[in-house]
This record gives C-alpha cells, sequence and structure tokens, in this order.
C-alpha cells in the first residue's frame, strides 16, 4: 500500500486514505481543437514502465488535490507537489535526474 | 506393539498437570494442556488424519507446524464451525470437537480411494484434457463423479458465531519469527532505542533452537530464550505478540498480521481473530526453514514424517511416532531425529543416508548410540496401507532394487532445508540459488524497495539460508542492526548472543530416491500429498510443454490449495528443471503471494459487518417514516421510503394511493437527500457557465433553473435545480446518489484545472432538511401554516424565497419535479422532523399523505422528466433526451462541449427519447429492446430501441414507458414491438408518443 505525502497538509497518508486520479499536467482541449488533439487529451494517456507524474486527492483527509513523480515498476516516489503547476518544480525534475539517470527528461 | 502414544516422560511444552478432554470424528480423547491437536492426535495413536483430494488416499500427519499439507480438519460447530484447520496449528482446548475431511462413508473406509485404482486414468492435467473430450462425457459422466467428491472440507451453513477486529501500528522496526533469531534481532534493534514490534506465529517463543538441542551463550536455548524475552518485555519500546503471523509484506513498509487471540479460547468475549494493519520503516523477517520431504515410492502412507516434526513431537510434546522410526536423509540435521528418538527411548532401526559416506560429527554420535548408520542408502519403497509397516531399501545410485527389507511404525526423512522466503518475496525481494545447500535464499543485495528506493526487508536466522545457531545468532543480529540503522537509530556496539561452531557435512541434493527409479515407483512418489501431484504428474507435464513453472502449477495443480506448497515447491521445480534439462535457478520459483498461511474471512472483515459494513445515512425524518410504515430502499448509503404501506396494502397498491393522492389533493416527499452544494465567489458565475451545459451566470438572485452536468466526454453525469441566493452565491441541487461526486468534480476542476478563479464551493447536503409540499392543496396548506407569501404573484414557479412558515425559519423554492403545484422547502436539519410533524398535522384537512420515491417516480415519468441513471447510463449526451433547450448557444465552452461535436456524437443516426405507449396497457419490462427489420452479423434480430423507464400509471391507468429508439422522434405515432422472454410469449407492441404524458402544456405546476 503506497505511502504518499500529501504536500498541502504534510500528512505521510496511506493509499486508502488517498483517491487516483490518473496521468498529471494534461493540457486541457476544448472547442477549436482538431480531432487528433482533442482525442488524445480525452484517451491517449502515457502508461511508462518507469518515471511517472499522476494525479492524487487526499480524499479523506485534508481534500485537495496534489501531484507525485512516482516510478511505476519499482513505486519508488520522487516527490510530491502542490496540483498548482503546469510542469514539475526543479527540484523534482533535479531529483529525477540524480535517481534516474536515463530519464528522458520533462517533455 | 508400534502405536504412536504418550511417553512417560518429555514434552517441553505440556502441562501433565492438566488434562483436556477432545473429540475427534465423534471419540472422545484426552491430551494435554500445551498439545496441539496434532500431537495429541497422535498420542491417541490417531495417526490416520484425512484423505487426498484427488485419489483419497490416507493421509497422516507430516509436519509439526505451518507447513502441514495433510491434517486438515473440520473444527468446531455452528457459528464456530471451519474447514481447513490445520491441526498441527490448532492448540488443544477442552471440548475441541474436530473431524476429518473428504471421505464418505468414513474416514477408515472410503469409496472415494477407488480414484486411487484408476490414478492411471487421472493424469496431470486430467481435468483440461476431460474439457476437450465429447462434451456428453463431461456433463453427464464426470462433472457429477468430480462435483461429488472434490473440496477440501465443507463450506459453513452457519452464520460466524465470534467478532473480529483490526488493529493499526506504526513501527520502526517489525520483527517476523520469535525463534532465536528474531529474539536477538529484536535485542539488537531495540537497543538503538527504535520502536520494535516483534511477533510469532505459535504460541511459544524459541522456534526450533530448543527441539534441536542448541546452545545459546553457553546455555541451554530454552534457558536463554526465557531471558530474552523477559529483557524484551521490560523495554518500553518494544511489543511482543504470539498467535501472530506475519501474513504479508507490501508496498512502502506496510505489513498485514494475523493474531489469533482466542482460537484456543472460543467464546471467551475476546475477539476471535485481531488484523494487524503495519507500517513499519523496516522489516525483518526471521521466518526460519521448513524440511522439505524426500521423493520415495510410498512417502504419502500415513507414518512417514519430516524429520523435525517426529524430532519436535518427542521434545516438545513427549509423543512417540512409533517404536520404531527408520530415518532417511541427505543431510546431517536428521540425525538429530535419530538421537532424540535413541535418548526417549525409542528403536532407531537404521539411518538411511543418501550421501556415499557419513562422517559429520552427528552421524560419529549415532553411530556411537548403536545406531545402524547406512550411507549411500535410501528408500525402495515403503510398505503400508493406512499406516507404514515396513521399508524397503535400496542403493541411492541404483534403481531401486530392494537389499532388505525393515518393519518400522514411522519413517522420519529430510530432503534438506529450505529457507521461508514468502515475506521477503511478496513485495519484489529476490532470490538467489545456493548450490551448497540446494535451496533459495534471499539475495540481499535486491531487496524489496520502499518509497525512498531502499531496501526495506532485511532476513535474519535459517531465513537468510544460514544453518547452524553459531551463524544464525551473527546474521540475526546484523539484521537487527541494519534495520535500525536504515530506520534511522544509532545501533549500541553490540553483545550479541553467540553459539559455538559446528562441524557440518555438506548435503547432497536428492530429487528422486532412488535416482534411477522407474516409471512404476515415479508413480508412487508424492511431491504435494494435499493434491495428489506425483513425479510422474510433474515430468509429464514437462513432456507435454509445459516448461514454465507458472503453467506446470497449473497444469498438475502442484503447489496450489490450502498450503500453498510449502513441502512441495522446491521439490516439484527440481524435478521439472532435471526434466527440461535445465538448472533449477533457470526454472526459478512460482510466486509467493500473501498470505503466508491462509487467514479467515472475518480477520479480514474487522469489525466490518452487519450493522457495521457501511455507514447508513438517514434523514432527520428518518423514524417517522420507521413509524410510519416505511418501505425503505437504498439510495447510495442513503434509506429512502420507496412507499408507506397502511394495513393490508400490497407495495404496489400503496404506490398507486401515493400517485393518486398527490395528483388528486396533497402529497409529502422526504426530499432531504438531494445534493446541496454551495457555489460562491467573484468567479462564480463563470465557473458554472463551463460546469452546466446552460448559463447560470445570468441567473437573476431570486430564480431557480434546471441545468445538466457534461463530462469532457460530453456524456450527462448530473442534473438539477440551481438558485441564484445572491450576487456571489449559487445553490446547486444535484441528484441524491450525486452529491459528494459532484461535489468531488467541482473541487477537481478548482483545484487543478482553473485555481487562480476566486470560487469557494461547499457541500451542504446534511446541514439542511428538505420537504416537498406537492399538490394542487399545496398553497393551501402552507396558507394555512402561514407567516410567509407562498402566491403566485410573490413567489412564482421557479424561483426561490426565505421567510418563516408556521414558525420555521424556512426558504422556499418553487420547483416541480412531479408536474403539480410544488413548493420544495429548506429547513435546518435540526428543524426537520417538527417541521414535517406540522405539516403532516396542519394537512390532514387536506388529505396530505407522504409519499415514496417510486411515486416519485412515477410522477416525473408521467411528466416525461429525465432520471439520471435510468434515461442515462455514462453513454448518452443531452441531445440524445432531446434537452438541447438547457444548452446554451451563447457560450464559448463549457465541459462536455467539445466532445458533443464530435462524429459519433452529432450521428444522425443515434437512437433518441421517446414516449412509448402499449396498445394494450401493458406494461414493458424495463430494459426490453425493440427489435426492427433484418439481421445482425451474428443471425440475431437487429435492435432499433430500448425502453429506459417503464411503469403502470395510476393517472392514466395504462402501462406508460420512455426509451430511446433509432429517429424516434420522427416516427411519432409508429408501432413498434418488444419481443418478450419465454415461451410462446407475444411481443408488446407499442405506440412512439411525446414523452409527456401528463399536463402536456405544464399548467398544474404553474399556478
Amino acid at each position: 500500500m503506497l505511502l504518499l505525502n500529501c504536500p498541502c497538509c504534510g500528512v505521510d497518508a496511506d493509499e486508502t486514505e488517498l483517491a487516483a486520479g490518473g496521468e498529471a499536467h494534461l493540457k486541457r482541449e476544448t472547442v477549436g481543437a482538431e480531432d487528433e488533439a482533442f482525442e488524445a487529451y480525452l484517451f491517449m494517456r502515457d502508461n511508462p514502465r518507469g518515471v511517472h507524474f499522476e494525479r492524487w486527492r487526499h480524499a479523506y483527509g485534508c481534500g485537495k488535490w496534489f501531484l507525485a513523480a512516482r516510478d511505476t515498476v519499482t513505486l519508488e516516489v520522487f516527490g510530491t507537489y502542490p496540483a498548482q503547476t503546469k510542469k514539475p518544480p526543479k527540484a523534482i525534475e533535479n531529483a529525477l535526474k540524480k535517481k534516474r539517470p536515463d530519464w528522458k527528461g520533462w517533455a | 506393539m508400534g502405536m504412536s502414544t504418550r511417553l512417560a516422560t518429555g514434552g517441553r511444552l505440556l502441562n501433565r498437570a492438566r488434562a483436556v478432554e477432545f473429540n475427534f470424528n465423534g471419540k472422545r480423547l484426552t491430551g494435554y494442556e500445551g498439545d496441539t491437536l496434532a500431537s495429541a492426535l497422535l498420542a491417541n495413536n490417531q495417526v490416520l488424519v484425512g484423505r487426498s483430494f484427488k485419489y483419497h488416499r490416507p493421509r497422516g500427519i507430516v509436519a509439526s507446524g505451518a507447513e502441514e499439507p495433510n491434517a486438515l480438519v473440520n473444527l468446531g460447530k455452528g457459528g464456530r464451525f471451519e474447514p481447513n484447520q490445520r491441526a498441527t496449528t490448532t492448540e488443544l482446548f477442552e471440548g475441541l470437537s474436530a473431524t476429518s475431511q473428504n471421505h464418505w462413508p468414513s474416514l477408515e473406509y472410503d469409496v472415494g480411494v477407488l480414484n486411487n485404482y484408476v490414478a492411471r486414468l487421472l493424469p496431470a492435467g486430467f481435468y483440461y484434457k476431460t474439457f476437450m473430450a465429447p462434451r456428453a462425457a463431461w456433463k453427464h459422466v464426470f462433472e457429477p463423479i468430480i462435483r461429488q467428491s472434490a473440496g477440501l472440507g465443507k463450506a459453513p451453513k452457519d452464520r460466524d458465531a465470534d467478532r473480529y477486529e483490526h488493529f493499526h501500528a506504526h513501527v520502526d522496526i517489525l520483527i517476523v519469527g520469535g525463534g532465536i533469531a528474531g529474539l536477538q534481532a529484536a535485542r539488537t534493534a531495540a537497543a538503538s532505542g527504535a520502536r520494535v514490534l516483534l511477533v510469532e506465529q505459535t504460541a511459544n517463543w524459541g522456534g526450533r533452537a530448543p527441539a534441536d538441542g542448541s546452545v545459546v551463550d553457553g546455555i541451554a536455548a530454552e534457558e536463554w530464550i526465557t531471558k530474552a524475552v523477559e529483557d524484551l518485555e521490560k523495554m518500553d519500546n518494544v511489543h511482543l505478540r504470539t498467535r501472530c503471523m506475519g501474513a504479508g509484506v507490501y508496498d512502502h513498509g506496510y505489513a498485514l498480521a494475523y493474531e489469533r487471540v482466542a482460537d484456543h479460547l472460543p467464546a471467551n468475549g475476546q475477539p476471535r481473530h485481531r488484523l494487524w494493519r503495519i507500517r513499519a520503516r523496516q522489516i525483518v523477517t526471521a521466518t526460519g526453514a521448513i524440511e522439505r520431504p524426500l521423493s520415495f515410492a510410498g512417502n504419502d502412507i500415513p507414518g512417514v514424517m519430516l524429520a523435525s516434526a517426529v524430532r519436535d513431537y518427542v521434545a516438545n510434546f513427549g509423543v512417540s511416532p512409533g517404536d520404531r522410526t527408520v530415518v532417511v536423509t541427505n543431510n546431517d540435521d536428521a540425525y538429530r531425529t535419530a538421537i532424540a528418538l535413541k535418548e526417549a527411548g525409542l528403536d532407531v532401526p537404521a539411518i538411511l543416508d543418501a550421501r556415499p559416506e557419513a562422517t559429520g560429527p552427528l552421524a560419529r554420535r549415532a553411530r556411537d548410540l548403536g545406531i545402524r548408520v547406512e550411507p549411500g542408502k535410501g528408500i525402495a519403497k515403503v510398505i503400508g496401507g493406512k499406516r507404514v509397516t515396513s521399508v524397503k531399501i535400496c542403493a541411492q545410485s541404483g534403481e531401486g532394487a530392494a537389499l532388505e527389507e525393515i518393519p518400522c511404525e514411522a519413517v522420519a526423512m529430510s530432503g534438506g532445508w529450505s529457507p521461508v522466503v514468502h515475506l521477503w518475496s511478496h513485495c519484489g525481494g529476490k532470490l538467489t540459488w545456493d548450490e551448497t545447500n540446494a535451496h533459495f535464499r534471499p539475495d540481499p543485495d535486491r531487496a524489496p524497495t520502499n518509497q525512498d528506493g531502499e531496501g526495506f526487508v532485511k532476513t535474519a536466522g535459517a531465513a537468510s539460508g544460514e544453518v547452524s545457531t553459531a551463524n544464525c545468532l551473527k546474521d540475526a543480529d546484523a539484521a537487527g542492526r541494519a534495520a535500525a540503522k536504515a530506520a534511522g537509530f544509532k545501533p549500541e556496539p553490540g553483545d550479541a548472543a553467540t553459539a559455538e561452531a559446528e562441524e557440518v557435512q555438506p548435503m547432497l541434493p536428492v530429487w528422486v530416491m532412488p535416482q534411477g527409479a522407474g516409471i512404476a515407483k515415479r508413480m508412487k512418489m508424492w511431491l504435494d500429498y494435499q493434491n495428489d501431484v506425483k513425479v510422474s504428474d510433474v515430468q509429464l507435464a514437462a513432456r507435454e510443454g509445459f516448461e514454465s513453472v507458472e503453467h506446470a502449477k497449473r497444469y498438475t495443480t502442484l503447489g496450489m490449495a490450502t498450503d500453498q506448497g510449502k513441502l512441495s515447491n522446491i521439490n516439484g521445480l527440481a524435478v521439472l528443471s532435471q526434466s527440461l534439462n535445465s538448472e533449477i535457478p533457470k526454472v526459478g520459483t512460482t510466486t509467493f503471494r500473501p498470505p503466508y498461511t491462509p487467514i479467515s474471512m472475518g480477520s479480514i472483515g474487522g469489525e466490518a459487518r452487519g450493522e457495521l459494513f457501511q455507514p447508513v445515512r438517514q434523514t432527520p425524518i428518518h423514524d417517522w417514516h420507521q413509524a410510519n410504515g416505511a418501505y425503505f430502499e437504498p439510495v447510495g448509503h442513503w434509506r429512502r421510503p420507496y412507499c408507506y404501506r397502511r394495513d393490508g396494502e400490497s407495495t404496489e397498491q400503496a404506490v398507486q394511493r401515493e400517485v393518486k393522492n398527490t395528483r388528486q389533493a396533497l402529497g409529502l416527499l422526504d426530499a432531504s437527500t438531494l445534493g446541496k452544494i454551495i457555489v460562491r465567489g467573484p468567479d462564480a458565475g463563470r465557473f458554472l457557465d463551463m460546469l452546466y451545459t446552460n448559463m447560470m451566470s445570468n441567473l437573476a438572485v431570486g430564480k431557480c433553473r434546471y441545468g445538466l452536468m457534461c463530462s469532457e466526454n460530453g456524456f450527462l453525469i448530473d442534473d438539477g435545480v440551481v438558485a441564484r441566493l445572491d450576487d456571489d452565491t449559487w445553490l446547486c441541487h444535484t441528484t441524491t446518489g450525486g452529491a459528494d461526486r459532484i461535489h468531488g468534480w467541482m473541487e477537481d476542476w478548482l483545484q487543478c484545472e482553473w485555481w487562480d478563479w476566486q470560487v469557494y464551493t461547499a457541500n451542504v447536503t446534511e446541514q439542511f432538511a428538505q420537504i416537498a409540499v406537492v399538490g394542487p392543496n399545496a398553497r393551501k396548506l402552507l396558507e394555512k401554516l402561514g407567516g410567509m407569501d407562498v402566491s403566485k404573484e410573490a413567489l412564482p414557479f421557479m424561483q426561490w424565497a426565505d421567510g418563516t412558515i408556521g414558525g420555521f425559519s424556512t426558504r422556499v423554492f418553487r420547483i416541480s419535479f412531479s408536474g403539480e403545484l410544488s413548493y420544495e422547502i429548506a429547513v435546518p436539519a435540526g428543524q426537520g422532523r417538527a417541521f414535517w410533524d406540522a405539516l403532516v398535522a396542519g394537512g390532514e384537512e387536506f388529505g396530505l399523505m407522504a409519499y415514496g420515491t417510486e411515486c416519485l417516480h412515477i410522477l416525473r415519468a408521467e411528466k416525461g422528466f429525465i432520471m439520471i441513471g435510468d434515461e442515462t447510463d455514462g453513454t448518452i449526451i443531452p441531445q440524445d433526451l432531446g434537452l438541447d433547450w438547457a444548452i446554451s448557444k451563447k457560450k464559448d465552452d463549457y465541459l462536455g462541449k467539445r466532445a458533443q461535436a464530435r462524429s459519433h456524437m452529432t450521428d444522425p443516426n443515434r437512437w433518441k427519447l421517446v414516449g412509448l405507449e402499449t396498445l394494450d396497457g401493458a406494461v414493458i419490462p424495463d430494459g426490453a429492446y425493440a427489435v426492427g427489420e433484418g439481421r445482425n452479423a451474428n443471425g440475431q434480430r437487429n435492435t432499433i430501441g430500448r425502453i429506459t423507464s417503464s411503469y403502470y400509471s395510476p393517472t392514466l391507468d395504462r402501462g406508460i414507458a420512455m426509451g430511446l429508439v433509432d429517429h424516434g422522434p420522427n416516427r411519432m405515432g409508429e408501432v413498434i414491438e418488444f419481443p418478450t422472454l419465454g415461451a410462446g410469449s407475444q411481443p408488446i407492441r407499442a405506440r412512439i408518443v411525446d414523452p409527456v404524458f401528463y399536463d402536456k402544456a405544464g399548467e398544474k405546476q404553474n399556478v
């Protein structure tokens, strides 16, 4: 059972306190988007073996959404950070580069 | 002569001063306090304890602990009946009642044993092969026979009489296993100041060391153990638990332990089992090792036991397995059993050692005691039916020609030891093959990793693959030290316990005995006692191409069922690898999955059963409903009255009465469960414009508007009436089941997408009771109670107002889900019941009756109002339901807008909502499909529509329905057919009509 630190309230939360929300940092496509771009927004998700950015909600705690950088194979957590950002913060990127030198980097 | 019996002396775990009476298969037997059921059965010469799964062969006790595959019994009676309980791990208690399993009519005479004589016809993969046979043969011949004989034990019939609970524990270091390694690791770890939890699955500390005669720190292991436990008990940072098994290790240091609190003290008021949910920084597994059987012909005959188990029964329980025990081994350890038997005054006719020579110190000691040691020898065949009577011995290197027959009552076998690696492996710890000891042991360089990418499991003692007492203690100290350090503590420079180094002659891997055994022998060599898997079965699987160990397992059933192959796995995969001409580490092991041994379903559920299974939500008016004949239905976690049955009424009659009364006089509905979400802030209007398909920002203060919410896929997810409370504040009503989901949906968008918008949301569903006063007399009642102007002029349809009614502070919404004159009135939840009572009392003269959810459904269906979950199923867009009027054309964007422009959503062939009126007035079954011309590729008739809601309408006295029909709105007046199920049944014919069946102009609600 995963243990993730909620950056809002600071609690190390058990997975049972959390609700998973899928891939993080999606860009919302809407009216005016081409079919292909909109389809990608609705359905196309990364499913990597390794580094993944994802959304979690501290549903049975403070109720806030946050984001986590996690390895989908080893379940190592590189860090959690507030949801109000369009890309991973520098500190997370640095931690990732150090721990996963072959990580392709933030696209 | 030859019985297994209680010895006059010995038995370190027994309290001979206290006899305990118990019952096995109806026989009254006696044991002692401290016995397990298995040791007490053996002491009463009850060696035969069950029948095997497939061939129903007689089965005896093989082991002395959790690894036991055979001695599974039905335990207890009635509400405390439980099948498949291991006799070896069941502590004896006064009045214990057990029966053996898998036999008919009796344990001694079982007709299923016929399977044994047709074993050649039941090879590995029998079931799979039989599926391929003519279908009729399976259905009429094999399946009935298999059903009759299959299954381990019987399912309980009564409700579980016990209670169970969960514990949550947070510790620095969890240590699993209370043998000398676990105790030493705990001492070392605790000395650093870390919070330590040490759990031991049996009732006794110390593990194997006392029975093995180990010496620790110069004193007998037993003494050292007592002192170590005393020392640990004094420490505030240490918790100790016996009868508590480490069941599983999971991600990020999570672990489950299973405490059998009261199995040995039934019905004493304590919870029977307790599931520990543990979060540990570090876990040390000191889980010991399990001895492996040897594969020789007849190794499943009762009386053939593990050498270590024989030693346990003698040393721990003072039980002799028989006067004469032949020991057969490939390693030094089994000599300890021979020596223990001899010292207990029993006969050991021979030690058959598969190794070409026996030169170790234990062999020397055995010889000194006068025991005949036969190196290079093995067992050609065990003779006996329900009990061993003799063994034929042979050269291990040959094909099994018998050299001699030795009469005996028991055989003690040892094929070497396998570390218990289960907990290490559960969360991804990797294993390495140890050539010296022929076992898989944990690879410390590939430990399971935690959230920081660091290893969080260490192993200690025999679980690491250590063999000698000295090395076990050293390893345990190192594990305790490493765990403390990894958990952030500074281990003290230690004074770890020590033991003298032992000289050991290396073991010799022996997978088949004798090595050149022919097929007749291999068909009698059991690998898996519980599932009747033999050496020949695994070899057959390999020949038939099941080369992966996971496939071979499933094909042969090796290592399945309750013991999960604790004895059979390594032997089985060794045979498989030999058959494949591959090396054992290349073949690998099957996956180890938690729990280590089966845990009760009750413990998993914990307190969550009966009334505590799920929270039940009740409105403030619930008690009134209950007192007035409410027939409740669950709506989400809520309980809502479906209808209120009066004397002698059926549910249908009650519903019809409620509908008619509401249409003709006055109805009262408890609508408190309706979701109520406050949305407030400078950007609230803009936010709601994104959330709803229609415009909410331009809703005037004091007014209400019906709105639809869609997902980003464009599908309808909720609907409800929105009221604007003031410039900055809107109140959004959601469906009963949707309140929490929609509130979460709002928060998701506000927190993750539009976080710079200034909006605040609050789910106030439970803060208000809401009561719908519905029907032609609604206004009369409110005017009678008095307080605020509820006239059409002061409070027109689709407006709301605050005010007092009958002295209650209320907010009144003029909204209608019934098509009648209707006021939905909210009061603070604490006033809900009093206000309801005031309405009921005042309404009597106007014919007031409460109505339930079914009446609500019929009223709305008569009006053609959609219901989320009936007309929608997650694939329906508002346009399908003719709700285009509720979709703003002015807005640039709303959630779902872009999706509703996708080609499939704008397809003119999407089925659309219509009303359906049966020609003969019948009610169409809900969910029925309409059929059209032609057939599809599967030869089925093409479907052209389906029913989404269907009711008998008391108002119209006929069946009415709503449904989605291909080009439905363009086919008004057309008649379509709904086939019904059942022989000779006629299709129901229905005319496509407008979905609004009642008061099409909407005059009644707007008065």
